[in-house]
């Protein structure tokens, strides 16, 4: 009896966590959507600045934090990244991974 | 949409059972959102409402078959860059599945939700974007009245054939002559524009003409934009070409005898005049009833960019009565139309609308073949004050000109254009 309520607790977990993840973060890529001026729709830039698209977020995450602490050079986006904050920097760069995923689109 | 679908959508989602609905056949799908206008706010409005809900039907309504990108243009008057390259069409947002039809909006009406175009199409929407640009305030301008004294004295502050006629003007210069212009009070498009234009000038002038002169007479008190860095390469770059007198407001004009009357410096006479106008947000928003206080610019909503005074009707780009800081500037309205598509969606699925919307500005100013000075901002809305505030700490400048910046200047131009139109 007592196992039986804990799978049942259990599985309605799983299936919340799976309909948060299902659920896209709406606001993150609105955020997102703004670097597509410059880095291009779907992260693909024509050229000068780099494309965005089909990286980790893991990897979009610690550029945008280098470049918010100054610890990378840039002409603007040591500039742009103060802008956020650590976790909206973080939902950003989950926006984009999750986007272009495996560099398709 | 009908309404009886859209009332049991909105049950639905009151009810939190939205996310039973199949992914695809959200509250959106067979909507109608007329965008009104087809420069930066505009065109990325519709694009993106197209990338983000496919299941949306958009019409873009836009006179010109193709775009002039005002950002660049006046590499284009010194010779630097041809017109082709900052000239794109409506093909990219067609293949986005936007019908683009090329006529005017003539009339709104925002009870029956039905925009009335010049050819007789009349356009029934669920939701109206209007990106209408500016109008040029001519009545205040006496002595440019009438549309000969005008085609005397080019504007050059939308591009297309004024940008030429005003690159024309400049290399027809005699000797030494003089080009004078003309800067009106803020906000106007573009806050830089006026002082990357005496620059740019300057530039091609010191090669081509090397005794002109070049006068800025700015309404405004002092310059508007990227002030120091502006005043730093007038005066170790052109000194002795470019003469800047602030504020110098215009009494009248006379086109003929290509002359400025000015209170604070009399009258001034001018080999080439470049006039730019006072400005208001474009004749169907002002028409419609859409602009505040003083009559100019649209108050909106920056959550959603609905206007404050009619429902279902929402307002980007330049023609907005913009947040403290926020200039009016093709970046910001590329990122306003993404904000508004969003909001719009969110609206028409019954979803709730974002309510920490974070846009950003990044602006090149020219100041020679290839050098530029950068201004940047990042803008976000501020729950109090229920308006869009400066983040403190996020807005910088170019250091100096430089030639790196040069380049991604350039790559700006056309990754913005591509994220607009392509």
């Amino acid at each position: 009896m007592r196992m039986r309520g804990w799978w049942v607790w259990f599985g309605g977990t799983l299936l919340v966590a799976a309909d948060a993840q299902a659920q896209e973060d709406l606001k993150a890529r609105g955020w997102a959507a703004a670097c597509a001026a410059c880095h291009g729709t779907n992260g693909r830039s024509e050229g000068g600045m780099p494309s965005i698209a089909g990286r980790r977020a893991d990897e979009l995450y610690q550029i945008l934090i280098a470049f918010k602490q100054d610890r990378k050079q840039a002409t603007v986006m040591q500039q742009h990244a103060k802008g956020y904050s650590d976790e909206q920097l973080r939902r950003i760069a989950e926006a984009w991974a999750r986007l272009t995923a495996g560099g398709a689109k | 949409m009908n309404a009886s679908r859209r009332r049991a959508l909105q049950a639905l989602a009151s009810a939190g059972l939205a996310s039973l609905l199949p992914l695809r056949a959200s509250g959106a799908a067979g909507a109608r959102v007329v965008v009104v206008g087809g420069g930066f706010a505009g065109a990325t409005a519709a694009k993106y409402l197209r990338l983000w809900d496919p299941g949306v039907s958009v019409t873009l309504v836009e006179a010109n078959r193709e775009f002039v990108s005002c950002p660049v243009s006046n590499r284009v008057i010194a010779g630097t860059m041809s017109l082709r390259d900052i000239t794109r069409n409506y093909d990219g947002l067609t293949a986005h599945g936007v019908r683009v039809t090329h006529d005017t909006a003539t009339d709104i009406d925002p009870v029956k939700r039905v925009v009335k175009l010049g050819r007789g199409e009349s356009l029934g929407y669920d939701r109206l974007i209007l990106a209408p640009g500016i109008d040029f305030l001519y009545d205040r301008l006496p002595g440019l009245e009438s549309a000969a004294a005008r085609a005397q004295v080019p504007h050059a502050w939308k591009a297309g054939d004024q940008t030429m006629d005003l690159r024309k003007r400049i290399f027809a210069l005699r000797p030494g002559g003089v080009f004078a212009m003309h800067v009106p009070k803020a906000p106007y498009r573009c806050p830089p524009g006026p002082y990357e234009r005496a620059t740019m000038v300057a530039f091609a002038l010191q090669r081509a003409n090397p005794r002109a002169k070049v006068l800025v007479f700015d309404a405004n008190p002092d310059v508007v934009a990227k002030r120091d860095q502006f005043r730093a390469v007038w005066e170790s770059r052109y000194k002795g070409m470019i003469e800047y007198l602030p504020s110098a407001e215009l009494a009248a004009v006379d086109a003929a005898a290509q002359t400025l009357k000015l209170e604070a410096y009399g009258a001034v006479k001018a080999d080439v005049l470049n006039i730019i106008p006072p400005q208001a947000a474009g004749p169907l928003a002002r028409r419609s009833g859409l602009v505040g206080a003083g009559g100019r610019w649209c108050e909106v909503d920056f959550l959603s960019y609905e206007s404050k005074v009619a429902p279902g009707v929402h307002v980007i780009g330049d023609a907005v009565g913009a947040a403290p800081g926020m200039p009016k500037s093709g970046h910001m309205a590329n990122q306003h139309g993404k904000v508004c598509a969003a909001a719009v969606l969110a609206l028409l699925n019954g979803q709730p609308v974002n309510d920490e919307p974070i846009i950003i500005n990044t602006c090149y100013s020219f100041v020679g073949e290839r050098e530029v000075i950068h201004v940047t901002s990042v803008h976000r809305y501020d729950r109090e004050k229920k308006t869009m505030v400066t983040v403190p700490g996020a807005s910088g400048v170019s250091p100096q000109p430089n030639a790196e910046e040069g380049y991604l200047a350039l790559a700006w131009a056309f990754n913005i254009l591509n994220d607009t139109f392509g």
